[in-house]
């Protein structure tokens, strides 16, 4: 497949990155079982904040809606964990999302920008209602069991999602899609006029963005056993990604990952020492990001970088 | 062989008519020109057949085949291209990119991208813009983007293309500059048609030119028609020679 | 049969005037001062609690509540406009920019405000009784503090209205609304506008949260579902019509009075059901332009 030469910010290391790889993949050989969970929750926000990134980025619509598709994965979790075996029914997490995503797609992208914003802000709130009706009213169950499995098939299984994110990632970045992706965000109606299907690109990245999501949903669900609505569709988890993506940096391919990685271990360590103030800090840091940080931590460093070194600063 | 044609078309923008049961045709090979006071109608008129805007009523054909209602990729890919008043490009890509993405989706055919970079890199030369292959759109001066904005239509190898107000302020050498780059597309066998309100280029270029007025077409013909029909002086040309433009 | 329908209408517009207070609150905000207010609903929840502090631990009625919520809510949304977006909209490259990181900016507001909330009040659900007492009307029953929130809630939208209509400040604002830029050629102090217009969307947002917390019990998580709602009133009214979330609230409200009737638990999915034929057919809504 030919590749089309994008200007990236930070050249991409095979090298590095595969060492890296290679470590985390043989990390419950030598690491305590407590770093391997620890990692397991860092990749699952790396996931979502890089598949939020993938659309959310490029063109500039903001989604308010990852608490959905993965709150939709952790819920086929609970449908059919006890019936189906286990890549399965992370295949349809994923599944299940890619649908809402593409629903969600063809109803808002075509309008402006506000009612996607508006539209994926509810939908979590709106599956939340929605389920809590059906299990109350139709299923009579409060709550569901999800089987366990092992936490190092937990690792292994968020590890594979996160490869393949990676390799999906990078193509569509380095394709005639991404740039198209990148026009699309910067003057929609332009793009369109150059031949561009706008709607049809936007809502097929969404939908790939969100199939990440739910299946990241899934194989997390195992790990919490018992999952009811409120549990599985949390708002919280569409602020997260968006938080870490805009910290980290939403232009460049690694500030996505080092905004996730840096928030996913700080919400570890706040949790169990201010567990009613972490959600406090994290407002306010989203606050002064948004005000101080447009270019996130590696725009911010890239910039400190070319001052130290003594380069002239060119335009963004 | 009439590449456009327009039959009927209407535009309403609330009670207004922006365009009203407007007539039309170019022939293939023109240069068409769209002349009139500001708020005539000329970029709505555009907007239609771009499909930037769905017209009220009437019927737009290109090439024989009926373009009304379809989304404007698929009008450009059918073999329509055009620019904007206010020009639009991509700021923040390179120069380069901004036109590979013509090459890369403005026409039905599957392309490499090594094929569509080196469309790319011919067509900045035919616009003379190959010394600013890598800077960023929003850096190049005004003349240079709406120049950028021409070979980002022409990447996307257009029968017809739509011109508004390339013009539009440019000073004297550059208003030259635009007239010969116009004649340079013309004699690559692509129909133009161009709105403007320099009347010199429009005379000098164009074999047609219709006028419109409030959204009507009060006029169409040969420059030489044009210039002394007594209704488009008092409308429009009368005021234009006052003006010395 | 009669009863029931009654019923279910005055029900219906009992939660319309609520929601018809509180969409013309977030209409002022996105419509006017153009921030994507989805911190809405806190600054709602915010004027439930202190309604219930100051009655439970003060023992002030509700009622009078209303003149203290308020001015407090209108004065945060006040400096915080002054402050955070005013910086926001100086420092933006365009305004499609702005709307976008003004709306950042109130995702992060809205885990603050809640995690101050949860802080100062816990995270339980709280409630109070005031003016709990039936009243008939043609056979149906209502709850007294039910219909004293219709009656307030309809009082507040008109006094706005006339205010809108009428003062010279109102003038002003329907002025920004239409277009700032011509407004502050016009001589209108547009800063000043567009800051007073977001504190006046908040100050709808306290006196929605304390009418809500008359009727409805109430918990610091409870203000996204509020502006979902509002939100989608504003759509169906149609964006930047005040007039249109007036009517687009009390239409909403009916909705859900009568979905409730039938199945309740499904009022916010019959809510979004409208909001994905709107979008479908008509994204203006009913009074946009």
């Amino acid at each position: 497949m030919d590749i089309v030469r994008v200007i990236v910010k930070k050249p991409f290391e095979p090298g590095l990155l595969l060492l890296i790889l290679i470590l985390l993949a043989t990390s419950p050989l030598y690491a305590p079982e407590y770093a391997v969970v620890l990692l397991t929750s860092i990749i699952m926000y790396i996931i979502i904040t890089v598949s939020w990134t993938m659309f959310s980025g490029p063109t500039g619509y903001i989604s308010l809606a990852p608490a959905a598709f993965f709150g939709i994965g952790v819920y086929t979790s609970a449908l059919f964990g006890f019936v189906l075996p286990l890549p399965v029914v992370i295949g349809m997490g994923g599944l299940a999302g890619f649908c809402l995503a593409l629903i969600v797609g063809t109803l808002t992208l075509r309008l402006r920008g506000i009612y996607f914003v508006m539209f994926t802000l509810g939908l979590v709130e709106l599956l939340l209602h929605f389920i809590l009706w059906w299990e109350v009213n139709i299923t009579g169950t409060t709550g569901r069991v999800v089987p366990t499995v092992a936490n190092t098939t937990v690792y292994y299984i968020m590890l594979i999602i996160f490869a393949i994110l990676m390799l999906t990632t990078f193509f569509i970045r380095n394709s005639k899609f991404g740039l198209a992706l990148q026009s699309i965000g910067e003057f929609e109606e332009a793009a369109a006029h150059r031949g561009i299907n706008v709607n049809a690109l936007k809502t097929i990245i969404f939908a790939i963005s969100a199939l990440f999501m739910g299946a990241a949903g899934a194989i997390m669900a195992t790990r919490w056993t018992y999952i009811d609505p409120k549990i599985a569709f949390n708002p919280l988890l569409s602020f997260m990604p968006v938080l870490m993506a805009i910290f980290g940096g939403i232009r460049y391919l690694y500030g996505p990952i080092i905004g996730a990685a840096f928030f996913a271990y700080v919400e570890e360590f706040l949790i169990t020492r201010f567990p009613y103030h972490y959600m406090l800090i994290f407002g306010i840091i989203m606050v002064v990001a948004i005000l101080y940080m447009p270019d996130g931590l590696v725009g911010l460093i890239q910039k400190l970088w070319k001052r130290a070194s003594g380069e002239t600063y060119e335009g963004a | 062989m009439r590449v456009l044609e327009g039959k009927g078309v209407t535009k309403y923008f609330g009670g207004l008519a922006a365009v009203f049961d407007v007539n039309f045709h170019v022939d293939q090979g023109e240069v068409f020109g769209l002349i009139g006071p500001n708020g005539a109608g000329k970029t709505t008129l555009f907007n239609l057949i771009s499909a930037a805007l769905a017209p009220k009523s009437g019927i737009i054909k290109f090439k024989g085949e009926n373009i009304t209602g379809l989304k404007p990729h698929q009008i450009c890919r059918l073999g329509v291209a055009r620019t904007f008043q206010t020009v639009k490009i991509f700021a923040n890509l390179p120069v380069l990119d901004n036109v590979v993405l013509g090459s890369l989706f403005g026409t039905s055919n599957a392309i490499s991208s090594a094929d569509a970079e080196r469309e790319a890199t011919e067509l900045l030369e035919f616009v003379g813009l190959s010394a600013v292959k890598a800077t960023p759109a929003k850096d190049l001066t005004l003349a240079n983007q709406k120049r950028l904005e021409v070979a980002g239509a022409l990447a996307t190898k257009p029968e017809l293309l739509l011109l508004d107000e390339i013009m539009a302020g440019l000073n004297p050498a550059e208003v030259a500059q635009a007239m010969e780059l116009v004649t340079r597309i013309r004699d690559k066998g692509i129909t133009i048609i161009m709105i403007e309100h320099v009347m010199k280029a429009i005379m000098s270029v164009c074999e047609r030119i219709m006028v419109l007025h409030h959204g009507r077409k009060i006029a169409e013909g040969t420059p030489q028609e044009i210039t002394t029909s007594k209704i488009v002086i008092k409308v429009y040309l009368g005021e234009k020679a006052h003006a010395g433009s | 049969m009669i009863v029931t329908i009654l019923d279910v209408v005055i029900a219906g517009l009992l939660m319309g005037g609520i929601y018809a207070l509180i969409a013309v609150g977030l209409s002022l905000q996105y419509g006017v001062a153009r921030v994507l207010n989805i911190a809405h609903g806190e600054f709602i929840m915010i004027g439930a609690f202190i309604t219930w502090s100051l009655f439970t631990i003060v023992g002030i009625n509700p009622l009078v509540s209303l003149a203290i919520c308020g001015p407090i809510v209108f004065t945060i949304g006040f400096i915080l406009y002054r402050t955070l977006f005013t910086r926001l909209r100086t420092s933006s490259a365009s305004p499609a920019a702005f709307e976008g990181s003004s709306m950042l900016a109130c995702f992060g507001l809205l885990f603050i405000i809640q995690n101050l909330a949860i802080l100062i009040w816990g995270a339980d659900i709280k409630g109070y009784s005031y003016l709990a007492f039936p009243v008939k009307i043609g056979g149906a029953v209502f709850a007294a503090n039910r219909l004293i929130t219709l009656g307030f809630a309809v009082a507040i939208g008109l006094v706005f209205y006339l205010f809108l209509a009428r003062t010279r400040l109102g003038k002003a604002i329907r002025a920004a609304a239409q277009d700032p830029v011509a407004a502050g050629l016009m001589g209108v102090n547009i800063k000043h506008v567009l800051a007073l217009c977001f504190g006046f969307g908040a100050l709808m947002a306290g006196f929605g949260g304390t009418l809500i917390s008359m009727s409805y019990n109430i918990q610091p998580t409870m203000g996204l579902e509020y502006t979902v709602i509002a939100f989608i009133v504003i759509v169906l009214g149609g964006l930047g019509s005040i007039p249109g979330s007036l009517l687009g609230g009390l239409l909403l409200g009916l909705v859900g009075s009568i979905v409730t009737y039938i199945q309740p638990g499904l009022s916010l999915v019959a809510y979004y059901v409208i909001f994905m034929l709107l979008l479908l057919a008509k994204p203006t809504g009913i009074l946009g332009k």
